[in-house]
């Protein structure tokens, strides 16, 4: 067994145990972190099949940005686990369902691929060959049509979840920032000119001085 | 024992002669002294734990939480901030990882910061450091988009996305004409004030806004803990000052054409930066929550969105000269 493959086996122990871990621990904070190392070691993993641009996409969105927002809900939430548990077997017959489908699917999908390829042990690529080039032409010619879609399906959703969460409550004594940034100075002070001396009449001035 | 003295004795007579005295004599002090001043350090750590004990104070490891996460909550904070380094190319070919993938692997390894600060916060049981992780954490990551983007103008004047393409690419006879600093301006600006922001320095020092939230995040660390979240905090500014040096001053570039390139101008040009996050300390006001949010969704993430699709445009037209 070379170096690699010893590298793949101890990322692929890992994100089965991370994987398992999420549904069997008790914490859901737990959950989110193990969810978090799964992540990881699956972009260890397509780090060695020369994906890196995958490989670190994978590490910056879902892990820097998505898992962070995750774990911030689930901080905040108290998650009651006996709830959680609630009806585990009323619900268990849909689960395995859809478990069976998905499995299915992804049988399909990578059954096709491996009778057209079986065997063809792939060629590694010369060392400039670039990954994120390559993704990038093929998104942007082959696909742009399919990828052109999933942008706009996604900018529709983001529309759609701030619409649906927007609203304005009344009485709140929040700052409007933009109103603070565009305030003048003329709108809040005003100079007026005025002596810095008031002039006193000459007789008093001299009665104080002889008093 | 006292053979062994014997021997260093007549060892040292033979070499030194009439100077051998006061030479021993030093050595004999030093031999009392030092262990003294050891024995002290650990005597008054011994009498805070030791008054601790007799008194039921159970010390800094909050109750209720999770030791495991509030000791690795450290750890996650400074590794990703030395890991970034391995793409940081010091010199020509002086770079300890030369990947396609640089300004990505920077990217991955600057968001992975904010998970030591954001377990620190849950994991210390305490209101404080939650509040000062969750600002912290929404923050960073605000912050990273706009540098994101200001990193994609970068990717695109370079078409590279190695450290050092990046840093050759700006390489021209006309000495520091040639940075990307010139084009990309506003990307610059952006770039710095979003990472005194990413590394949570005065003025954007939320997180540990002491007059609000005691120390925020890392209230409850002490020794080690603490000091770990030091060198983090510190180790990030410096990275910021190197990555702003290497994609907008031409790294190890020369900034006239009749000087030799070498280490030492990266080395200033950090320096610069370093000064800076200083500076700012010393002249800003601490920045209101919603002020910062603002400043980051509403004027960053436009302005490098315009400046992306404005360098594209630029450089399909003669006039890019970069």
């Amino acid at each position: 067994m070379n170096l690699e493959s010893l590298v793949f086996y101890l990322f692929a122990a890992i994100s089965v145990f991370a994987a398992l871990r999420v549904i069997t621990v008790r914490n859901p904070v737990y959950a989110a972190l193990f969810l978090v190392l799964a992540f990881f070691s699956m972009a260890g993993i397509w780090l060695l099949l020369e994906a890196e641009f995958l490989a670190i996409t994978l590490v910056l969105v879902y892990v820097g940005a998505v898992m962070v927002l995750f774990l911030f809900v689930v901080m905040m939430l108290d998650v009651d686990l006996v709830q959680l548990r609630e009806g585990f077997w009323r619900w268990f017959p849909v689960g395995a369902l859809v478990a069976a489908v998905m499995v299915f699917e992804m049988v399909m999908v990578l059954g096709a691929r491996q009778t057209s390829e079986t065997g063809a042990n792939l060629a590694k690529h010369a060392a400039d060959y670039s990954n994120t080039k390559e993704l990038g032409r093929l998104v942007y010619t082959d696909y742009v049509y399919p990828f052109e879609l999933a942008a706009v399906l996604l900018l529709v959703a983001i529309v759609a979840a701030i619409a649906l969460t927007l609203r304005r409550r009344k009485g709140v004594k929040s700052q409007d920032v933009a109103q603070q940034v565009a305030a003048r100075r003329e709108d809040n002070v005003r100079l007026v000119q005025m002596p810095a001396e008031k002039k006193v009449p000459t007789a008093a001035n001299q009665e104080s001085e002889k008093t | 024992m006292m053979e062994l003295l014997q021997t260093i004795q007549q060892m040292g007579q033979g070499l030194l002669g009439a100077a051998w005295l006061p030479v021993w004599t030093v050595v004999k002090i030093l031999a009392i002294v030092l262990p003294i001043m050891g024995s002290v350090a650990y005597l008054t750590l011994a009498e805070r734990k030791i008054l601790g004990w007799m008194q039921v104070r159970p010390g800094p490891v909050p109750a209720n939480s999770s030791k495991f996460l509030f000791l690795a909550a450290p750890v996650l904070a400074l590794a990703p901030a030395l890991a970034a380094w391995a793409v940081i190319p010091f010199d020509d070919g002086m770079v300890l990882a030369d990947v396609n993938a640089g300004l990505l692997y920077i990217l991955a390894m600057t968001s992975l910061g904010v998970y030591g600060i954001i377990i620190a916060g849950w994991a210390s049981n305490s209101k404080y450091a939650f509040i000062g992780a969750l600002r912290s954490s929404a923050q960073i990551v605000s912050y990273e988009l706009a540098m994101g983007f200001a990193l994609v103008c970068v990717l695109l004047a370079a078409q590279s996305m190695n450290m050092g393409d990046i840093v050759r690419g700006q390489q021209s006879q006309y000495g520091l004409f040639g940075w990307y600093f010139i084009p990309l301006f506003p990307m610059f600006v952006v770039y710095f004030i979003a990472g005194v922001a990413e590394t949570n320095r005065a003025p954007f020092d939320l997180a540990e806004d002491e007059s609000a939230i005691v120390a925020g995040f890392h209230t409850e660390y002490s020794g080690m803990g603490f000091a770990l979240f030091f060198l983090a905090e510190y180790a990030n500014m410096i990275l910021i000052s190197a990555l702003t040096s290497v994609m907008f001053l031409g790294g190890w570039l020369s900034p006239v054409p009749f000087l030799p390139d070498s280490l030492i101008w990266l080395l200033a040009k950090m320096s610069l930066f370093l000064f800076l996050f200083l500076w700012f300390r010393a002249t800003f006001p601490r920045y209101r929550y919603d002020q910062l949010m603002r400043l980051g969704w509403k004027v960053f993430i436009p302005l490098t969105l315009v400046w992306v699709a404005v360098v594209a445009a630029w450089m399909q037209t003669p006039l890019w000269l970069w």
